[in-house]
């Protein structure tokens, strides 16, 4: 076994690292990092087809309890996480339906214009959009959408758009960790652990919802001068985009918002319905390729496809540090740091999750902390839910804290450099990093209030 | 020139490629594109040369920057790819000029008029030449050359197929070093001409 969990952490480690320095696509080396752990860690040192099997985990897909629980939540799995995967290619259909639609550039007009596109209003507006928004579509699609307009504007109401590009991905990376489809790592949480949606919105939408509060009032005070100095004050309305010119095709887009809402629902009620999110994620996807009619080929071939096979590759080499016990370890490193105590595991999981997620992909991290925290709560007698909360939100806020951290992050500020707007570290982390550590510290006792 | 002609010089630091170039376009009378084009760019499109300047052929820095669904935020990335579109766009209207480093060999490679030189020096020479020319002792001279060729290696290596100097790359590799900058400059208008 020694051996096995040798072989399985080099693997790992090698992922983690090659997934940093970004020269080979990160679906390429989670795919061959998976088929290394097949071969050398289940094959050669553990001769075990029931580990590769489980860790595989096809044969879940064919049960009843996959699509359909019957009860509240999903039911919980080891392995290559499947309800994550169908979900998440279920929503990237869903979305690609909706911006073609013009669905997300009509929103952003239409809510630029319901405030007379005042900087600051515009901060505030653009800010909650993209917290509710990322609640329920990717943050990347918000952030490509939110960056693109605010430049726009920017451009014609002569101010920085940086201010507030800087300010929608912090609350889209809030906004995600409220619900259970909001960020990645809080699906693979949801449907790992079995957590229902309105579990999340009780526990970390609560607290994304308070943060929320503060962090509008953070940036409207470190960016108020910015924001003040460069608009002119009169705008000339008519010059401005019609809300009504970004929808390109009616019919699609009434389509569209009609199944984002439909897909909203089912979210929000899937604990009463027993709908897994797999089958939820599949049900979407299949209603909208109908609804697109000669369009479906064009939408297919738009699925991120990549991020689906990073999704398989990431969660076989995770399985191979489960199967082979060297998470439980790890586990029991942080009981024994913690004294036991559910505290300071919290404090231990929130704080190095923010801490690691900042730097590194949160999705791998999140994916192998998951049978950490489930091992953790067996052996320290302490509930799961409090620990995943901790990590959920951990991960996904933390990912706000560099220019690197998270998916919108970094798509956020590609767009605005690529408008002339160039974010440094030091610009990026000067306003963005305290925002974080304030989330992090109000989320961190929002937990030792209500749970410890 | 009736038809296109794109002279891409890439060089060494110290090796006066640049001033090569400069004599080429202007004996050839093409516009020569170098850093100057920053400035254009930064007209076009609204932004400041500065910017543009600070991240002019410098490679990417690894740890700092990451790529997500072929978004990159390395704006040292974004500044190269801004370059190299503002020069195909120019290739593309049909206009002949001359366009020093900006990996040209590399983005024009699909464009016939193409005529591509790589100009390196013997160190002793090269080293005279930055030192002169910025006032610096040896030892400074060759660091700040040592610190410029490594800059334009990476960055020519991230953004190109082939090897920054590889031969194989290049209508002509030249050392100005040799027969000094005047007649290297003859040699490769021969050549231009020959081609033409």
């Amino acid at each position: 076994m020694v051996v096995a969990q040798v072989l399985a952490v080099i693997i790992f480690v090698v992922m983690f690292v090659m997934i940093v320095l970004d020269k080979i696509e990160r679906q390429w080396v989670t795919l061959a990092c998976g088929a290394l752990t097949m071969i050398l860690v289940f094959g050669i040192a553990m001769h075990s087809g029931t580990a590769a099997l489980e860790t595989l985990n096809v044969r879940n897909i064919f049960t009843t309890q996959f699509w359909y629980t019957g009860s509240a939540g999903e039911s919980s799995s080891t392995g290559i996480n499947w309800s994550t995967i169908i979900f998440i290619c279920g929503m990237m259909i869903m979305v690609e339906g909706m911006a073609r639609a013009g669905f997300f550039r009509w929103l952003c007009m239409l809510l630029a214009k319901a405030v007379h596109y005042k900087p600051i209003p515009l901060l505030i507006t653009f800010m909650i959009m993209s917290a509710v928004l990322a609640m329920f579509i990717d943050s990347i699609t918000v952030i490509l959408f939110l960056a693109a307009v605010t430049v726009e504007l920017a451009k014609l109401l002569k101010f920085n758009p940086l201010p507030m590009i800087l300010s929608e991905i912090f609350c889209a990376n809030l906004g995600g960790s409220a619900t259970m489809c909001g960020d990645p790592p809080n699906i693979i949480i949801g449907t790992s652990l079995g957590y229902s949606f309105a579990d999340f919105l009780t526990n970390t939408g609560l607290v994304a919802g308070i943060s929320l509060i503060v962090v509008v009032f953070y940036f409207f005070l470190v960016f108020r001068k910015e924001l003040k100095a460069g608009s002119n004050g009169e705008v000339d309305i008519e010059k401005m985009p019609k809300p009504t010119e970004a929808i390109v095709n009616k019919r699609d887009f009434i389509i569209s918002a009609i199944i984002f809402l439909c897909a909203v629902v089912m979210l929000v009620s899937h604990a009463q319905t027993g709908l897994t999110v797999a089958l939820i994620g599949a049900v979407i996807a299949i209603v909208t390729l109908i609804c697109s009619g000669k369009h479906i080929l064009e939408i297919l071939k738009k699925v991120d496809y990549k991020t689906l096979l990073f999704f398989v590759g990431l969660f076989i080499v995770v399985g191979g540090l489960e199967q082979t016990g060297i998470l439980v370890k790890i586990a029991n490193l942080i009981e024994n740091i913690s004294g036991g105590h559910l505290m300071s595991m919290v404090a231990i999981i929130i704080w190095v999750s923010a801490i690691a997620s900042a730097f590194v992909d949160n999705i791998p991290f999140a994916a192998t902390m998951i049978p950490i925290i489930k091992s953790l709560a067996a052996t320290a007698g302490v509930p799961t839910a409090t620990l995943a909360w901790a990590l959920a939100m951990g991960t996904d806020v933390g990912g706000s804290a560099t220019p690197i951290g998270a998916s919108a992050n970094v798509v956020g500020t590609s767009v605005a450099a690529k408008n002339g707007y160039p974010v440094s570290w030091g610009k990026y982390c000067k306003s963005v990093a305290p925002a974080t550590v304030i989330v992090i510290a109000i989320s961190m006792l929002y937990i030792f209030v209500r749970y410890c | 020139m009736s038809k296109q002609t794109i002279i891409a010089i890439s060089r060494e630091y110290g090796s006066g490629g640049h001033e090569i170039a400069r004599r080429i376009a202007a004996d050839l009378g093409l516009k020569m594109y170098d850093r100057k084009l920053l400035d254009e760019m930064a007209d076009e499109k609204n932004i400041e040369v500065e910017y543009l300047e600070k991240y002019d052929e410098k490679p990417r820095k690894l740890l700092l920057s990451r790529t997500v669904n072929g978004y990159c935020n390395s704006i040292e990335e974004i500044v190269a790819e801004m370059q190299f579109d503002y020069i195909r766009e120019r290739a593309e209207s049909g206009e002949s000029f001359v366009i020093v480093g900006r990996c040209a060999e590399t983005v024009l490679a699909d464009f016939e008029g193409l005529i591509s030189f790589f100009v390196l020096g013997d160190q002793d020479a090269k080293v005279a030449r930055v030192r002169d020319h910025f006032e610096l002792d040896d030892a400074g001279a060759l660091s700040k050359m040592q610190r410029h060729d490594k800059t334009r290696k990476r960055y020519h290596n991230r953004h190109s197929d082939g090897k920054w100097g590889d031969s194989r790359l290049y209508d002509m590799c030249i050392n100005s070093s040799k027969v000094g900058i005047e007649k290297t400059t003859q040699i490769l208008e021969d050549y231009i001409k020959a081609r033409a």
